[in-house]
């Protein structure tokens, strides 16, 4: 491949290979991809030293994911790797969507102001995988180990796993307390535990040729609906980093992917589709199938399935790798807190109380376009050629064109870790949303509300001043809580942090009135919200968003 | 609201002409056509997903 340089990770023979007696570390990350990547950068900022084990030594192979969501990149920037993702990442605005020789309209993906990120950034995934191996090395307290293969899982009588791994130079025994499994869609660890793995298999099958561009040309989407130079098939073109371009045909069920995927057979129908004008290279050809499937649940004693191993989804609408990057964010904080003490381990359990919502939408969403993608049925064909033929004149038909739905983070609606409203708010946001970023001012200078919440428990109150021995007690409980003042002028705060509300758009989006007070969580959801302090609630919603009270044992029973 | 099912259409006969008329002319595969275009339109005007549903519920009874 001509326009990406692959890194190799030095394998070092692991001293294991010497030990009598396994090694046991708290938590071991299985998997090196985006998922175990990010859940290692997480650990290690908050201070607990993993390993992670990766039978390969290098990033991701090839043509996969492209489209990160403003969630997944507001958690690669609280991890420390977002400024490279943004900086590399290319951003397409104008996505045109064709049916057959026509145009059938365009629209312009214009973010609303006022977020550090935009709705989303295309960035191959190897060059995701790559900044976030050099941000959990740069955390240092990853010991990452290339070339190391899991072949064996085994629970222990103490409650944690026993991993057999398989090295160059032979074989030897880890313990952990925690084992993430984000070992990808044919998961080991899933295999050897005997899990499930049930949803719907696809027959469709998909081409994609990467393509670096010669010359110029737009950073648009296409999206093509039975193309004339691939007929009664659909094609999608993204832009990516370095002027390459992924090419998506649909293929029949009838033809040969193997013929298909040989230079001489993809290269034409590329020229047919840009014009033989148009002169690019050919940088990766594959084919893929695609199934929508989940484990039954996500933990299973001390394993927790994160990523891929625990869910595939088609890849229209691009929810895998964000899903599995917002996994990791949901069970990282909740296992430190645990380790730490300063949880019971049943907080663990919601992350299942959690995740498997968030995966049942993502896999809502990306089963709906595939099914609008490649109809299964006649009548679901006259209703997509109908939709097509409405959409070149009416508006209404183009809200159900579905070729991919922006990816958009879960709202932990049901979750158990949440406190009800008890006070009147409007808006979009509700305890179990992401909170929402907006431009403010720290210590004078330009900033982003989400980079003041950067990973603890924060009671986040809109007004110009807040009582000292309110931040004090909070700053020194367990888990301790930050406060952060959102004010109107600037200031300065012990055990805590004042930002500036420049806009008025923190404000407006948190729909705060002086003296709201927003309860945010590790991960920056929301837990809790009230139009006044009161420290007493504040503690009940901390126990509860800690899964730590009694209120909360009675909802997960309900809800578990 | 809830699905109509008591007589709503303004003069019956004039619309069942009209309907069964559209499909003059056409094959087959032009009439599913044209029938999923109409239900499209028609379901835009109602807008209302509860009614839909109640609508596709109905239109399947005994199918
Ligand atoms: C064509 C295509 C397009 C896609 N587009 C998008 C997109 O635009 N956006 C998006 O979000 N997602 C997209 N996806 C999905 C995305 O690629 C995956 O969801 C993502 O890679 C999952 O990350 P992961 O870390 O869970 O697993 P993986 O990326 O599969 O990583 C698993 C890692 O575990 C290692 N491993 C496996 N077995 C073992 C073992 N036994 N021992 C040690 N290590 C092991 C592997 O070497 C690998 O490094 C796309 C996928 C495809 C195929």
């Amino acid at each position: 491949m001509g326009s990406y340089d692959y890194p190799r990770y030095d394998y070092v023979r692991p001293e294991a290979l010497n030990a009598n007696a396994p090694e046991r570390h708290p938590v071991v990350i299985v998997g090196a991809g985006p998922v175990g990547l990010s859940a290692a950068a997480d650990f290690a900022l908050r201070g607990v030293e993993t390993v992670v084990l990766d039978d390969d030594d290098t990033v991701s192979l090839g043509s996969r994911a492209i489209c990160w969501s403003k969630r997944t990149l507001e958690i690669f920037d609280r991890l420390g790797a977002g400024e490279r993702m943004l900086d590399t990442g290319v951003l397409w605005k104008l996505g045109r969507i064709f049916h057959g020789e026509d145009e059938l309209y365009n629209f312009d993906m214009l973010p609303e102001p006022g977020h550090r990120m935009p709705a989303f950034v295309n960035l191959q995934q190897y060059y995701t995988e790559e900044y976030l191996v050099d941000r959990v090395n740069e955390l240092g307290r990853t010991e990452i180990r290339w070339k190391n293969k899991v072949i064996g899982v085994s629970m222990l009588e103490d409650g944690g796993a026993k991993l057999e791994v398989e090295t160059p130079d032979g074989r030897y025994m880890i313990e952990a307390d925690y084992v993430l499994a984000a070992d990808g869609v044919r998961s080991e660890i899933r295999r050897q535990m005997g899990l499930d793995f049930k949803g719907k298999v696809f027959e469709d099958r998909f081409l994609i040729a990467d393509i670096q561009m010669k010359a110029d040309f737009p950073s648009e989407r296409w999206f093509w609906f039975e193309p004339p130079f691939h007929k009664g098939q659909s094609v999608l073109l993204h832009r990516q980093a370095d002027n390459v371009f992924r090419v998506d045909f649909q293929l029949p069920s009838s033809v040969d992917p193997d013929e298909e995927k040989k230079p001489e057979n993809v290269i034409p129908r590329l020229k047919a589709m840009f014009g033989p004008e148009v002169a690019f290279d050919l940088e990766w050809v594959s084919v893929y199938t695609f199934t929508c499937r989940r484990m039954e649940r996500f933990r299973h004693g001390p394993v927790f399935f994160v990523g891929d191993s625990a869910h595939v989804v088609s890849p229209f609408g691009a929810r895998g790798g964000n899903g599995g990057v917002q996994d990791t964010d949901n069970l990282v904080w909740k296992m430190c807190l645990v380790m730490q003490g300063a949880a019971p381990d049943r907080l663990l359990d919601t992350y299942d109380d959690e995740r498997l919502p968030a995966t049942d939408e993502n896999l809502l969403n990306s089963t709906r376009s595939t099914d609008f993608l490649t109809p299964k049925s006649q009548a679901s064909l006259d209703f997509r050629q109908a939709v097509l033929a409405l959409a070149k004149r009416h508006d209404f038909a183009r809200r159900l064109v579905n070729s991919g739905r922006l990816s958009l983070p879960h709202t932990y609606v049901d979750t158990p870790l949440s406190t009800p409203d008890v006070d009147g708010f409007s808006g979009t946001m509700q305890p179990g949303s992401p909170a929402a970023d907006a431009p403010v001012a720290f210590d004078g200078k330009a900033g982003w509300l989400l980079n003041a919440l950067d990973g603890d428990f924060t009671l986040m109150v809109f007004a110009d001043a807040v009582g000292r021995e309110i931040v004090a007690s909070l700053a020194g409980g367990s888990p301790s809580v930050r406060t952060l003042l959102v004010s109107t002028q600037s200031g300065e705060l012990e055990d805590g942090r004042v930002v500036v509300d420049v806009d008025g758009l923190a404000r407006e989006r948190y729909d705060a009135e002086p003296g709201t007070v927003y309860l945010i969580r590790p991960d920056q959801h929301v837990a809790a919200r009230w139009r006044q302090i009161d420290l007493n609630k504040l503690q009940a919603a901390l126990s509860r968003a800690t899964a730590t009270g009694a209120a909360s044992t009675a909802r997960h029973a309900v809800g578990g | 609201m809830e699905l109509k099912t008591d007589p709503n259409i303004e003069r019956p006969d004039d619309f069942y002409e009209a309907l069964i008329e559209a499909h003059l002319g056409l094959s087959d595969e032009e009439s599913r056509q044209l029938n999923a275009r109409l239900i499209l339109l028609l379901a835009n005007q109602i807008g209302d997903l509860e009614v839909l549903r109640a609508a596709i519920k109905e239109a399947r009874e005994g199918l």
